[in-house]
């Protein structure tokens, strides 16, 4: 018999998840729409967003000062890497992208693990969004409610960026045909640059704002990582609505399983990759275009 | 590198198995390590095979390493299994089993898609030994108690049991699994491999299955990861459940960069790199956790300066001193090039009799295709078009830039599908096929842009397209050496003649000077023996000089073969075709003798907007 306030905690819970991975999704997709690079070190840019975001809270106590300084020390970070070593190989192979990006994350998550030890460290969510909230059949922590709102007001950010701005125009018209926006006279080096910054901060700011929820470890974002592939294989590639789709698929998918058997979660959510792949190869919401 | 004498590298290999026990430890290495070093590199030669040859960068190996590894520990541990290498086998098939399953799913998608599906499906593997199988696996315990091998001889029993002792065994699996590779890398197939990498269009172009291909690289990876993780599990007495963790593929990923991909050692030097790095950072230096970092570090800078790996790096040195590489500069292959463009061509035009499909010579409509129309959204790109080409016939067509042409010749190649209409084929409607299908029948063409395999040479190009006219769409003869093909070095030479690319074949192709790789373009469609070949733009970009050689060419090749040319270039067309068809706007214009469709009307009006009609009036 189901327990109906555990499983809609739960759904909660997935809702939660699934909007943390659409927001990282999102970056992943749009650097790799757009520069056509798959970055591997995602996830330990979702980590470094949270150890940013530690460091800043330990100094002032503030956590909007925390999200912030995070957020920003990752988008700087994003666009350091991309300046010094990934705009030399958008002319290599796929293959030595994934390598490059790959060592990068190891160094990346080395370096935390030099500096914080693999302890896990704690931030508290703000004073104001502690404790339970009452949604009348059940209690439910009010950070993670207020996760879902946090998240949501960020993807809506991005959103009126990729889609009110010039530069979402030139990314998304990258997306489409980046050889044409090359040839439109358009800079393509400063936007991949921007556009990496851009994707970067939205793992870091997802990194600091899930840090209340769980406990920091340099190796945090190993699991996000693949996560948020299934997340962009099930979304389709390059694809903002297919991210948001997908995360949220994933969150629910790996919340309601964990309900009956954690162990399970991951199994699931590979059938539901699978089933995409069989049924739509590009993805749900993606596109037959670039590979 | 892999082709000098034949059983060199195979004797070096032994060579140095043997006498690795006598010098290793004099540098430091602990039996233990060097142990550990041929588990990886033995993982790694199946990884090469997929990564280096066929160019699939799987993040997703330990699915299989840990996959066999339990499997045989299982098996030994649990099930009172008794025999040691029987248990590795049973694994090896185990893990190669479960890589078909897995690759029908990640092999759907190509590059980063395979990269991200290939992770999450070990991620799950991981998960699954955790929880479901636990059982089975002792979970986050591992099975210890893992035996050794040992070998009843009759007379005497051989225990192989820790260090050197056990080294003996690991280092005839090592090396069985060298040759193994060895084979598989000099074989059809592996040439097959190499053409994926460099250019998986054209290797479907040119009639392979590649999918089927790529499957094969992909379970050849799993079984060699399947074998090594059983051994692990004898190696260290006990099978531990971090073999299936992400770390354990990145590790192989990594030490594969290190070493040298596509070279099939590059990952045993990886690992010696990686471990006695590791050990020595972490002992001598006592630098501690801090080990990974720096060869994180070292990985980073490797991919970024020395794309070829350790052994990669260590043979363009080794050209370099000797002085081998000299061909490297533009300026000195072009003078020779052009030289060899124009002399030997006229005795080779000639005496190359030109062997059609043993059909015999039928007549009558080798082509016809019937109301082909093709839509891309609300344009129109080709109208229905009716068009029959008679078997030794050799058509031109011509029309304005965004006539259809191009859009014309997929269809007829099937590369892509019509909107509406039907194409027949020697008799056979071939509507809907894919292109590999239609070059198997003996219809292929040579693109408008070259798609050759840019990382080989002139000659193991031709090999390429050559095998797959002489074995089929997909074949699985691991085994076979290329060279006893029947036939095989017959057509190439044969295909080298007609494309007068004789003097240069062991030249790589990216060393070749324009109008070579353009006639290496349309040798590679015509060593796989079409009965109907079709040549998009074979003059496009070329001098007028190589225009005039070249046209001599086709007019060679032409010799009992059908087929059609478009071409921009009207006095070469008009003086190679019987017949010419003009499009224009997506539709047949008219269809007529060079000298009917030069004297057309509608034609100069379709060239010339009409002013040529009013000069003329």
């Amino acid at each position: 018999m189901i327990n109906w306030p555990n499983f809609i905690s739960q759904l909660f819970n997935g809702l939660a998840l699934g909007a943390l991975l659409a927001l990282i999704s999102s970056g992943l997709t749009i650097i790799y729409g757009t520069l056509g690079v798959l970055n591997l070190a995602h996830g330990a840019m979702f980590m470094i967003g949270g150890y940013a975001g530690y460091v800043a809270y330990s100094y002032t106590g503030s956590f909007i000062l925390a999200v912030i300084a995070g957020s920003l020390f990752v988008m700087l970070l994003g666009v350091a890497m991309e300046r010094i070593i990934i705009r030399h190989f958008y002319h290599r192979p796929h293959e030595d992208q994934l390598l490059v990006t790959f060592g990068l994350g190891i160094c990346f998550v080395e370096i935390v693990r030099l500096i914080f030890t693999s302890q896990s460290q704690v931030v508290p969510p703000p004073a104001l969004l502690q404790g339970i909230t009452s949604l009348g059949f059940l209690f439910y922590p009010t950070y993670r409610l207020a996760v879902v709102g946090i998240v949501a007001v960020a993807l809506g950010g991005l959103f009126l960026i990729l889609y009110r701005t010039r530069l979402g125009m030139i990314v998304r018209a990258g997306i489409e045909d980046s050889v044409m926006v090359d040839s439109l006279g358009i800079n393509v080096y400063r936007v991949f640059m921007i556009v990496f910054g851009i994707g970067a901060m939205a793992a870091g700011f997802a990194g600091i704002i899930n840090a209340p929820v769980v406990s920091l470890t340099p190796g945090v974002g190993d699991d996000i990582l693949v996560e948020t592939f299934v997340v962009v294989v099930i979304g389709g590639v390059g694809s903002f609505p297919g991210a948001i789709l997908g995360g949220l698929i994933a969150g629910e998918i790996i919340s309601i399983t964990s309900m009956f058997n954690p162990g399970y979660a991951y199994v699931m959510l590979f059938a539901a990759m699978t089933l995409v792949l069989v049924l739509r190869p590009h993805g749900l919401l993606g596109t037959q275009g670039r590979e | 590198m892999l082709k000098q004498r034949p059983y060199l590298i195979e004797f070096l290999t032994a060579a140095g198995l043997v006498v690795a026990p006598f010098v290793l430890p004099w540098l430091g290495f602990a039996p233990n390590t060097v142990n550990r070093i041929l588990v990886w590199g033995l993982f790694g030669l199946g990884f090469d095979i997929l990564f280096g040859f066929t160019g699939l960068l799987s993040f997703g190996q330990s699915a299989f390493y840990g996959t066999g590894g339990f499997v045989a520990a299982w098996l030994l541990t649990r099930a009172g299994f008794p025999n040691v290498v029987l248990a590795l086998v049973v694994g090896m098939i185990a893990a190669a089993a479960a890589g078909y399953l897995i690759g029908l799913i990640a092999l759907r998608r190509t590059g980063i898609y395979f990269a991200m599906i290939t992770v999450a499906i070990a991620e799950v593997f991981f998960f699954v030994e955790f929880n479901p199988l636990s059982d089975f696996t002792g979970g986050e315990n591992g099975l210890p108690g893992v035996p050794t091998p040992s070998f009843n001889l009759g007379f005497t029993t051989l225990h192989f049991t820790t260090g050197w002792s056990l080294y003996q065994f690991l280092a005839l699996c090592y090396f069985i699994g060298v040759v193994i590779a060895l084979r598989i890398v000099r074989s059809p197939v592996g040439a097959v491999f190499s053409a994926i990498r460099d250019n998986p269009l054209r290797a479907t172009a040119v009639g392979h299955n590649i999918h089927g291909y790529k499957l094969t690289a992909f379970v050849i990876a799993a079984a060699y990861a399947g074998f090594a993780g059983g051994l692990l599990g004898v190696l260290q007495a006990f099978m531990p459940p971090d073999a299936f963790t992400f770390d354990t593929s990145g590790q192989l990923v990594m030490q594969t960069a290190i070493g040298g991909r596509g070279t099939l050692f590059g990952p045993l030097v990886g690992a010696a790199v990686w471990l006695s790095l590791q050990d020595f950072l972490q002992a001598a230096l006592g630098l501690g956790a801090a080990w990974k970092l720096v060869l994180g570090l070292v990985f980073v800078l490797l991919v970024c300066f020395l794309r070829r790996g350790i052994i990669g790096g260590l043979a363009d040195l080794y050209g370099l001193l000797t002085g081998q590489r000299g061909a490297r500069e533009p300026g000195e292959s072009e003078p020779e090039a052009v030289a060899g463009a124009s002399a030997p061509h006229a005795t080779a035009a000639a005496p190359t009799p030109v062997r059609a499909r043993p059909a015999g010579n039928p007549t009558g409509p080798i082509l016809q295709a019937k109301g082909l129309t093709k839509r891309y959204g609300g344009l129109l790109a080709n109208s229905d078009i009716d068009f029959t080409v008679n078997h030794g016939e050799l058509r031109g067509i011509i029309g304005p830039n965004g006539a259809g042409k191009s859009t014309f010749f997929k269809m007829l190649t099937c590369e892509v599908h019509p909107t509406s209409g039907t194409i027949m084929f020697e008799g056979r409607d071939i509507t809907g096929m894919n292109v590999t299908d239609v070059c198997q029948l003996g219809l292929t063409k040579s693109y408008q842009v070259n798609q050759l395999f840019a990382g080989l040479t002139v000659r193991e190009n031709l090999v390429i397209a050559a095998l797959s006219g002489l074995r089929g769409k997909f074949k699985l003869d691991l085994f076979r050496s290329i060279d006893s093909i029947p036939g095989l070095s017959e057509r190439v030479q044969h295909t080298l003649e007609l494309v007068n690319l004789t003097s240069r074949p062991d030249t790589p192709v990216s060393e070749l000077a324009y109008g070579e790789k353009r006639r290496l373009e349309i040798g590679l469609a015509l060593a796989t023996s079409p009965s109907l070949l079709l040549l998009d733009e074979p003059l496009a970009g070329m001098s007028p000089r190589e225009r005039v050689e070249t046209v001599k060419l086709l007019k060679s090749i032409s010799q009992g073969r059908t087929m059609i040319i478009i071409d921009h270039d009207m006095d070469a067309l008009f003086e190679l075709a019987e017949r010419v068809t003009v499009l224009q706007e997506g539709r047949v214009l008219v269809e007529g003798t060079p000298e009917e469709i030069k004297n057309n009307s509608t034609v100069q009006e379709a060239y010339l907007g009409g002013v040529h009609g009013v000069l003329a009036a």
